[in-house]
């Protein structure tokens, strides 16, 4: 290693129980920027849970964290915000009857008078983000969202994420309910936001896709880490294993 | 370190300068949904807007024209005005609480709640003017919704629970306040001259003047604002429509109202209301947050919005235009008696938000639907009157215009889902 790069955000053996449940035990994660980190392991391995911690929706009990090389205590989904950490959820969380624009305003719309929307500003700055997103399958940003593909309301969902100055997005399985052409839309897009120099955590079930587009493979099985890959090193066979039998750094405490 | 010196950074697609000019490029084409091309093909997949009640109206004017010639005549048209004026206030209020997909059972009595304090605080001991009067009583009613509001999200109690509760309970605070089988007469001019006034030839004319002229205007210079900033225009021809289709309506009005007594107050009271209502729910926040809480609750809550406060605040709208309704209604029938607020006032303003296109289950509607509406149900009542027909039937013609016109949105719906539009 020549040069050892900071990484945007790093979590330092990080735990969290619920009840007698312990989700997290002494977790290591971090992701850089303009990397795309993927976060893979099976059922109950404590993905979902260690990006609930990353949010701020579920603070982790203990164990440290760092955003940009600077301790930071993320106890609820402001502080994350206020780092620039945004996370698309599964479900996306979309208004339906509302167009795009206002979508990707929502909650942060910009007014001329104290009152009125500035609706002229928002549809640029909308324009803009698809734009350089590279997202160019809308008719237009003035439709509904109800109208939109799977994978255009990911895309709308993912450019919301990075309208707002954000540095690190994670996304919670998004090509999950796509098609293979919608999939290669959303995987295209990934890889730009990480060109754009953001760091890119993803969280997959489908290991194709990890492969296509992830740098990083960070695998977790009950709640504790197995190992970190780099993509261009592993097989899908590794990660498999890994996911289902690797072998775990603590001794499972909960039993 | 893996990538630190790739030989060339791959060339990033060149993102920005042709996509720019392809989503901007709109600015040759009419934004969708503006010009007559598309406006057809909107049509065609089901997306009607306010084309059926126009529709429907046609019919019921010619209905009633045929039974009775007196339907549409001037007096009659003028009768009409202040026939719907209540209802119509009290749907617009009806309007925001469909929009969050809740429901208010109370407004029929909060709107006597409003005008019994109106009307008992200028009688004697109290003897208040009627501008205080009227603003205790809508400071009243708006209390009376963040009771309610605050009911529904504390205890996390359906809407249609605690305003089932209001509608018996302000039942009998109308009841206990007036006395059994009283009537409190209105004295203040002011007062009932809110819905018996009519306006002079030149002052209908002039009014109407003033609004065709501001709405020209604000279009104008919305437009501009776009163009100047480079987005999709709406052609010419498109807003000259707009305009032109809106200063006939208003401009026809007034000529009709003048043939007999002049335009009703109550009239410019109600596209007054209607123009602040609409800047609210669709150019402010407010409303932005109102209509995203229908659509999605958890969109919007994800979004930083204070969900449960907006929805308070929405029930506050509601009483408050129940008010409004309930001072109106009281003005027209210049006294106040144990029966203001009940009958059929309750289900008829409901009735006008969803008959002119308001969705029940929330996130669609306009402000405008609840005037259609009205027009729709004041029309049809009037015409059944004029006919000599029982409420009975009025009831049963009502009942079935209100099943048409949602089955009509239901199935406009399906055919846009089917064309992806919704």
């Amino acid at each position: 290693m020549v040069l050892q790069e900071q990484p945007l955000l790093q979590l330092k053996s990080v735990s969290k129980r619920f009840g007698a449940i312990q989700a997290l035990t002494q977790v290591n994660f971090e992701v850089r920027r303009g990397e795309v980190l993927a976060l893979v392991g099976d059922n109950g391995a404590g993905k979902s849970t260690l990006i609930k911690g990353i949010a701020g929706i579920y603070p982790f009990d203990e164990g440290e964290v760092f955003f940009d090389g600077k301790p930071v205590n993320i106890r609820g989904p402001r502080d994350s915000a206020a780092l620039g950490i945004e996370v698309v959820y599964q479900d996306l969380a979309l208004a339906d009857n509302l167009d795009v624009v206002a979508n990707m305003f929502l909650g942060r719309e910009r007014t001329t008078q104290p009152f009125r929307l500035n609706e002229s500003s928002m549809e640029l700055a909308c324009i803009e983000t698809l734009n350089s997103l590279s997202v160019s399958t809308l008719r237009s940003v003035r439709q509904p969202v109800a109208g939109l593909s799977g994978g255009q309301r990911q895309a709308i969902a993912v450019a919301k994420a990075v309208m707002w100055n954000s540095r690190l997005v994670i996304l919670d399985e998004p090509t999950a309910a796509l098609g293979v052409a919608q999939t290669r839309q959303v995987l295209d897009l990934v890889r730009r936001l990480a060109e754009k120099n953001l760091a890119v955590a993803l969280i997959s079930h489908n290991l194709y896709d990890v492969f296509e587009v992830a740098d990083r493979i960070t695998v977790l099985r009950l709640g504790q880490n197995v190992r970190d890959f780099n993509t261009s090193e592993t097989t899908q066979q590794e990660i498999v294993l890994a996911m289902t039998a690797g072998a775990l750094q603590h001794t499972n405490t909960a039993g | 370190m893996t990538t630190l010196n790739n030989p060339a950074p791959a060339p990033l697609p060149p993102t920005t300068t042709p996509q720019r000019t392809r989503l901007l490029a709109n600015r040759d084409q009419p934004a969708p949904g503006t010009d007559l091309r598309s406006y057809l093909k909107r049509l065609r997949s089901g997306d009607l807007g306010p084309l059926p009640i126009i529709v429907g109206l046609i019919i019921i004017a010619i209905i009633f024209q045929s039974q009775n010639d007196n339907f549409l005549t001037a007096r009659n048209f003028v009768n009409l005005i202040p026939q719907m004026a209540g209802i119509t206030a009290i749907a617009y209020g009806v309007v925001f609480i469909l929009l969050l997909g809740e429901i208010d059972l109370s407004v029929g009595y909060v709107s006597a709640v409003a005008a019994v304090s109106m009307t008992l605080l200028m009688l004697p001991p109290t003897n208040a003017p009627w501008y205080v009067a009227v603003v205790v009583g809508l400071v009243v009613a708006a209390g009376v919704g963040l009771l309610h509001g605050l009911l529904i999200t504390t205890f996390q109690v359906p809407s249609f629970v605690v305003t089932l509760a209001g509608l018996l309970g302000w039942n009998g605070v109308v009841l206990r306040i007036i006395g059994n089988g009283g009537t409190v007469i209105i004295q203040d001019q002011t007062i009932i001259g809110v819905a018996n006034t009519y306006l002079s030839p030149e002052l209908g004319w002039l009014v109407a003047i003033i609004f065709v002229g501001l709405y020209t205007l604000s279009v104008f210079l919305g437009e501009r604002a776009r163009g100047a900033q480079g987005l999709a225009a709406r052609p010419p021809y498109v807003i000259g429509l707009r305009v032109a289709v809106l200063a006939v309506l208003i401009f026809a009005t007034v000529a009709v109202c003048n043939e007999s007594r002049g335009v009703p107050f109550v009239g410019v009271l109600l596209l007054v209301m209607l123009v602040g209502l609409s800047f609210v729910a669709e150019q402010t926040r407010f409303g932005r947050y109102v209509y995203a809480i229908g659509g999605s609750k958890e969109a919007a809550r994800r979004a930083g919005i204070n969900v449960e406060r907006y929805r308070i605040y929405v029930f506050m709208i509601s009483s408050v235009m129940a008010g409004v309704g309930g001072i109106i209604l009281a003005s027209r029938l210049r006294s106040v008696d144990t029966n203001a607020g009940g009958g059929n006032l309750l289900l008829y303003s409901i009735a006008a938000a969803v008959i002119g296109g308001t969705s029940l289950f929330g996130g669609r509607g306009k402000v405008s639907s609840a005037l259609l509406g009205a027009l729709v149900i004041a029309s049809v009542d009037n015409g059944m009157g004029l006919l000599g027909l029982s409420s009975g039937d009025k009831f049963i013609v009502t009942g079935l215009v209100l099943l048409a016109a949602v089955i009509v949105d239901s199935v406009s719906r399906r055919s846009q889902k089917r064309s992806g539009l919704v």
